[in-house]
């Protein structure tokens, strides 16, 4: 009943674009740049190319940042109303419209950093964007460690920065990667945001302080601008099967963790 | 000379709590830049930001027709999403043989996932098109095609979370409960779901995070029209896509007026999170230590 | 199958290089010039920008749309070396940014479009109708479909046939004329206004006055709803940004606006 529907609406909408979007998957589709105007001919290597640049400048950016605040809040500050403070801003942080990340984006990055429509500009706001994430996974990872651990390791003299670095950093490792890889899969689900900042440009970036469309953002220029509703499906089936595989990682990732964790210790 | 580890103890600490005030930082920076630039917009408009009529080069800055676009096409898309999800949610927690819960749980989150230009794309070429038949006006953008696609946008994210809930309600409430003689579905109404209430009504609020916020989808299907939409068949604006659509060429007094259509939808997720915790007052844990959140991202 | 946990350390690297190479595929060292703005005007920078890289290894164009008034506003903040817009630059710009020049590069209709089927049977109409119909918005006869406000081509509609009226507010808006166009061609009554060069099949242009837009009515003025395209820089343009727009200028660059279907500047 309401059960099956719940499921299937969202899944009816996934086979959909990837049953219409695979007959246009072809080699061509992906080592030719879209030809721009209305064709909507060629295929989306540059798109790609953008997408990746972006995503691995986006995660050279939080991860370190994202990594670093969580070990502050989940081993060494302390339950007073400035740590609460801090958390509330990042939980607020976390659900501020993509959008409006755009607009803070366009002013700081592009205009006062002078960074023009850029994929740096483009990954600086994504970076602002997932760093409550980040936080957050890396903190429920690394709160997962169970308290022994820490226990012992301090009742053997280590400093608190020893402790995290050698025992709970390398336990937590798995959730931390499980974060990473989230992070990367919500940089590449973005469109609101990289719209404003990045440009409109479908050519091939040749440095990072070039603009470009990420896979999402081709998506709605092509549906908005071109018939080439085919190339567009065929573009979203990619844009799933790479959010696929990222969830499969995660999913592979956990079970192994637990595999391990459970089976030798 | 040899570095004292506790010195690089506290030396890390501090780095660490530099990287923590980082986040804080950027949401005050944005907060602030937010007012700063929408400011001149309330001061120089004053209330008639909120007027009816948008239409920039002839002076005319109100977006009430923007909010009420906005609140229409949430509203719609929660009335469509909660019994489906919700129902869902006790479907896979209640109802399903474990083995397809066990498929269709990691299945749901999945679809967490998923873009939302890509519900945009499905909007457009087919459900747009059935909606302008059945309508027979206009191309079928309009705030029913918008609300259908945001349901199924925030299905998945409000089913998942909903039945974290339910399957964190205790056992024992519903041994007791049948011991009592209840039927199954008198347990489900009478104790499971008041018990997974906040988890619930948490979930909602993220979904209804979400459908706010999102903006590609909404200007692909929604029309586009600064006008109160009179029938669900109408097209309309929201808040989101008038911000997206006017940005690259909105200068001065229009560009503050941008500005400020950011400052509500800043106000409103505030009003939302506030609403959130005060949901989860009283549940044991961090409310995002169930880690399902951290995959509800809007676009 | 598990991985052992010293595999884990060889995967993982291999995985960054394999990403880290796939990147670098893009990498070059060249210089760039930016343009941007009008989506009329995208689809001749666009052919420009081939045939021009095709002759300069070292210089990359990107070309972005936007409409005319983000040209003009990329141009005067820096975000764009050349604008492109579809109407002339208007007072208030040339009061505040003294510095943009622009240089005349083809000339455009704007049609007026109907879906093919033509459910309302139109196929001539006259200024003042059209005005009425927009001002009149979404009804049952019709879906009026428009531009944003930082379109070029809306300006040029709006200077030369709305006059003072205003646009209905249930009008459906579109940021390029590609969206016009697919709206209008999927949408069976609907009307709306697209540049000349974008018209073909899918969509049905109707004659003003009796006049049909075309090449040849816009080159003599017997066609109403016509204006000039430019390229916009900041002060006079030097280097590679001069050397572009000549080349958009010169004889293989009026071609290429012939080509494409627009009016070349004689």
């Amino acid at each position: 009943m309401m059960g099956i529907c719940g499921v299937s609406l969202p899944l009816f909408i996934v086979i959909y674009v990837i049953a219409q979007g695979l007959p246009a998957i072809n080699w061509d589709f992906f080592t030719s740049e879209p030809a721009g105007g209305l064709s909507g001919d060629g295929g989306i290597s540059s798109v790609i190319i953008t997408t990746l640049w972006l995503v691995g400048a986006t995660l050279v950016v939080t991860v370190p940042l994202g990594i670093g605040a969580a070990i502050y809040l989940a081993e060494y500050a302390r339950d007073t109303w400035r740590t609460e403070i801090v958390r509330r801003g990042v939980e607020l942080l976390a659900g501020i419209p993509s959008i409006v990340f755009g607009l803070f984006g366009l002013a700081i990055f592009v205009q006062v950093f002078d960074l023009g429509l850029s994929i740096i500009s483009g990954s600086l706001t994504l970076a602002c964007l997932l760093l409550p994430f980040m936080i957050r996974s890396t903190e429920e990872a690394m709160r997962s460690v169970p308290r022994s651990h820490r226990e012992a390791s301090l009742a053997l003299g280590a400093t608190r920065w020893q402790m995290v670095r050698s025992v709970v950093l390398p336990s937590a490792l798995p959730g931390i990667i499980t974060g990473i890889i989230l992070c990367a899969g919500g940089a590449v689900a973005e469109s609101a945001c990289l719209y404003v900042v990045m440009g409109g440009s479908a050519e091939m970036p040749g440095t990072p302080l070039d603009g470009g469309r990420s896979l999402a953002v081709h998506i709605f220029y092509l549906i908005n601008e071109t018939n080439a509703l085919d190339k567009a499906m065929a573009t979203g089936a990619v844009l799933m099967v790479f959010v696929l595989v990222l969830n499969i990682a995660t999913r592979f990732l956990s079970w192994q963790y637990r595999a391990r964790v459970g089976g030798k210790k | 000379m040899h570095i004292s580890r506790h010195f690089v103890d506290r030396v890390v600490k501090h780095i660490m709590l530099a990287l923590a005030t980082l986040s804080l930082l950027i949401l005050v920076l944005i907060a602030l830049y937010i007012f700063r630039e929408a400011w001149p917009a309330f001061k120089e408009l004053g209330l008639s930001v909120f007027d009816d009529k948008w239409y920039p080069s002839r002076e005319a800055y109100g977006i009430m027709t923007m909010i009420v676009g906005t609140i229409v096409s949430t509203t719609l898309a929660l009335f469509f999403a909660v019994p489906l999800s919700i129902g869902c949610a006790l479907f896979l927690a209640e109802v399903a043989p474990p083995q397809v819960a066990q498929v269709a749980r990691p299945a749901v989150e999945l679809l967490v996932g998923i873009p939302s230009v890509v519900y945009g794309m499905v909007g457009v070429v087919f459900l747009s098109p059935i909606i302008a038949d059945i309508s027979g006006q206009g191309s079928g953008s309009s705030v029913l095609a918008a609300g259908i696609v945001l349901a199924i946008m925030i299905l998945p994210t409000v089913t998942s979370i909903s039945e974290d809930g339910l399957r964190a309600v205790p056992r024992a409430y519903k041994d007791a409960s049948l011991a009592l003689g209840a039927t199954r579905w008198q347990t489900i109404w009478h104790v499971l779901l008041p018990a997974a209430r906040s988890s619930i009504v948490a979930a909602v609020i993220l979904g209804l995070g979400r459908a706010i916020g999102e903006t590609m989808a909404m200007m692909m299907v929604i029309g586009n029209s600064p006008q109160f939409p009179h029938s669900i068949f109408d097209s309309a604006r929201t808040l989101t896509g008038n911000i997206a659509a006017e940005i690259a060429h909105a200068t001065g007094l229009h560009a503050d007026v941008l500005w400020a259509c950011g400052a509500l939808l800043f106000i409103m997720v505030l009003g939302l999170n506030t609403l959130g915790i005060l949901a989860y007052r009283g549940k044991i844990g961090l409310p995002w230590s169930r880690g399902k959140s951290a995959k509800g991202r809007v676009s | 199958m598990r991985i052992n946990i010293h595999g884990r350390w060889v995967l993982l690297p291999m995985v960054c290089l394999l990403v880290a190479t796939l990147g670098l595929i893009g990498c070059n060292g060249n210089t760039s010039v930016a343009v941007g703005g009008s989506t009329t005007v995208q689809p001749l920078t666009e052919k420009w920008r081939d045939a021009y890289e095709a002759n300069h290894e070292d210089i990359d164009v990107t070309v972005e749309g936007g409409g005319s008034t983000a040209g003009v506003a990329g141009v005067s903040d820096g975000r764009f070396d050349i604008g492109a817009i579809s109407r002339d630059l208007k007072s208030s710009e040339k009061e505040q940014w003294p510095e943009l020049v622009d240089h005349a590069v083809a000339y455009d209709g704007v049609a007026i479009v109907v879906h093919p089927s033509n459910p309302n049977g139109i196929t001539d109409i006259t200024l003042e109708e059209i005005a009425n119909i927009f001002e009149q918005g979404s009804t049952s006869t019709w879906t009026v479909v428009s531009r944003e406000e930082g379109s070029g081509t809306r300006e040029t509609f709006e200077n030369r046939v709305m006059g003072d009226m205003e646009i209905a507010s249930s009008a459906e808006f579109q940021t390029s004329n590609g969206a016009i166009k697919q709206k209008v061609a999927n949408t069976e009554n609907a009307i709306g206004y697209l540049s000349l060069g974008y018209v073909d099949d899918s969509v049905q242009a109707i004659t003003v006055d009796g006049i049909e837009c075309a090449i040849a009515t816009v080159q003599d003025s017997s066609y109403p709803i016509a204006r000039i395209l430019y390229l916009v820089t900041w002060n006079e343009p030097e280097g590679e940004i001069k050397d572009f727009i000549d080349f958009a200028k010169s004889s293989e660059g009026q071609q290429i606006v012939e080509d494409e279907g627009y009016i070349a500047i004689i």
